[in-house]
């Protein structure tokens, strides 16, 4: 707080951020109190898209569960149905046709690429920007075409399952994925003269809504939040999962922490998503994209495991429980948002409420994947 | 500096079995999904939850199960290194008649919203939490929808 602010004292009061607001993007609430344009403390009221998504995971066949993982996460909705599927063939001993695997990596991040685009649009139209909003849909409705033809959906997507994938992919859509990386290549200038110079951009974003690597660790915020606090933790490096240690990318760190900072891991990553899909695609393999002989039903034997998939937001994490018969015991969700969130009240303290949304905007909350 | 010893300390930490034997697994990463499981008294998760601080591990998670015939609930706090990316599973045990044991939001304040839900979830109490109300359920929910013996 500025030293003015503090030596004219008001009275404080209490204003309700959402649960209907635009800067909220979906149904969650803070309860802010406010000293004239500070915060001095903000409450988040987490909640209203709970549908407890783990109870389901208990009462039903594993493969029953499958659609419920596309409704967490909706923007990166394959990284929620990668992570089930990967848990539960650990659990079970399934291995996976490498077709398969290399099918997986490629639509995750084409999804990955969606979900950074449509973050791009709605934090510039959070900071008063709307044009690229618009520039960012058109790029994803083309990842949305590609996906549809391959999943037959473009958001809640279903298509991982227990041993590989539902469906192959054919040459329209190698061809049609192609075409495409070099199109948003081409356009990711664009996008830098657009945001990246734009003085008004950086004015709201340079040294605003700082975390510490320290406050990131101990909340437990990963993904792009923690890189852009200068640590170089992603899971599929620390723990490569798939064909990731096949591949070839860097991870986008920054050390600023500040929006300015998680802003640029992501267009990083995006430039680097489009590197893993072009060499994914050029060693694509021939072969089936389901393993021979997967049970209708599963009845993984008793025990537990945990499994991290790197999400668009941060690192997903499923922990099963088998008690041996065809439905799950315990199924526990760790979603990114929900820890990313965590860190908001101690970390917009004291900060103009103008700067919280940014900070608020630079988390990449998706609420239905943070209440789950 | 980074605490590199933590692993001799925090075997120290672990519970004992019938045999004296410290409840310690060495888990391979492929199959379970974490480096070492560590099994404490529910009494030491603060002391436990603090080596892993020291030792600069990032909290991922702190959820339940519940274990009905065996009338226990089982605490799973997960801790991954950001460096390493070594994988660390704590567990404690506490009865189900009273299901309750210290909460570690004050080393890691990450976990004060993982407890909240878990208690949500399973009714286990926290001790010495800041606000233990709530934060997934409606404020007004006087039920743990995960224990095994819910019925809606």
């Amino acid at each position: 707080m500025s030293t003015d602010a503090q030596a004219i004292h008001h009275e404080s009061f209490i204003v309700n951020l959402g649960p209907q607001h635009p800067a909220t993007h979906g149904v969650l609430r803070i309860k802010l109190t406010m000293d004239g344009e500070y915060i001095l403390d903000a409450e988040p009221i987490i909640g209203y898209g709970h549908r407890m998504h783990e109870k389901m995971g208990e009462n039903r066949a594993y493969a029953k569960f499958l659609p419920n993982t596309g409704r967490m996460d909706y923007v990166a909705a394959l990284f929620n149905g990668h992570g089930y599927v990967c848990a539960v063939e650990r659990l079970a001993g399934l291995t996976v046709p490498e077709r398969a695997e290399y099918i997986r990596v490629i639509t995750c991040e084409l999804n990955r690429v969606a979900s950074h685009l449509l973050w791009l649009g709605a934090f510039l139209v959070d900071l008063g920007g709307f044009t690229p909003l618009l520039y960012c849909f058109d790029d994803r409705e083309k990842i949305l075409d590609l996906l549809e033809s391959v999943t037959g959906a473009r958001l809640t997507f279903c298509y991982f399952r227990f041993g590989g994938v539902c469906n192959d992919i054919d040459d329209t859509f190698v061809n049609g994925t192609r075409d495409f990386v070099k199109l948003l290549r081409s356009r990711m200038p664009l996008y830098h003269d657009f945001v990246s110079t734009n003085i008004i951009f950086r004015k709201r974003c340079e040294g605003i809504g700082l975390l510490s690597a320290d406050t990131c660790r101990r909340y437990g915020a990963t993904g792009p939040v923690l890189r852009g606090s200068g640590v170089a933790y992603d899971v599929r490096k620390q723990e490569p999962y798939s064909i990731y240690p096949k591949l070839d990318f860097k991870i986008p760190v920054y050390p600023e922490c500040d929006c300015m900072a998680r802003y640029r891991v992501r267009v990083d990553e995006i430039v680097e998503s489009l590197r893993i899909i072009e060499q994914a695609l050029d060693q694509l393999p021939a072969g089936p994209v389901m393993a021979p002989k997967v049970p209708k039903i599963l009845k993984p034997a008793k025990g537990d495991c945990y499994f991290n998939v790197e999400s668009a937001r941060g690192s997903f994490g499923i922990r099963i429980v088998s008690d041996g018969s065809e439905n799950a015991y315990r199924l526990k969700l760790r979603s990114p948002c929900f820890s990313n969130m965590s860190l908001f009240q101690e970390a917009s303290r004291g900060m103009l409420l103008a700067d919280a949304l940014a900070l608020l905007g630079s988390l990449d909350l998706v609420i239905p994947d943070m209440d789950r | 500096m980074p605490d590199n010893d933590w692993k001799t300390r925090l075997v120290a930490c672990a519970a004992r079995d019938a045999a004296q034997q410290p409840l310690v697994t060495e888990t391979p990463h492929a199959t379970k999904g974490s480096v070492l499981e560590v099994t404490v008294p529910a009494a030491d998760v603060v002391a436990a939850a603090r080596i892993l601080d020291n030792a600069v591990f990032l909290i991922e998670a702190v959820t339940g199960v519940d274990w009905l015939a065996e009338q226990q609930m089982e605490l799973v706090y997960d801790f991954v290194q950001m460096q390493t990316g070594e994988r660390v599973t704590l567990r404690a045990r506490v009865p189900r008649e009273k299901p309750e044991l210290p909460t570690i939001s004050a080393v890691y304040p990450g976990a004060n919203w993982h407890e909240r839900e878990t208690h949500d979830f399973f009714g286990i109490v926290f001790s010495g939490h800041p606000n233990l109300t709530p934060l997934l359920l409606p404020e007004d929910a006087r039920f743990h929808p995960l224990r095994k013996d819910f019925a809606p």
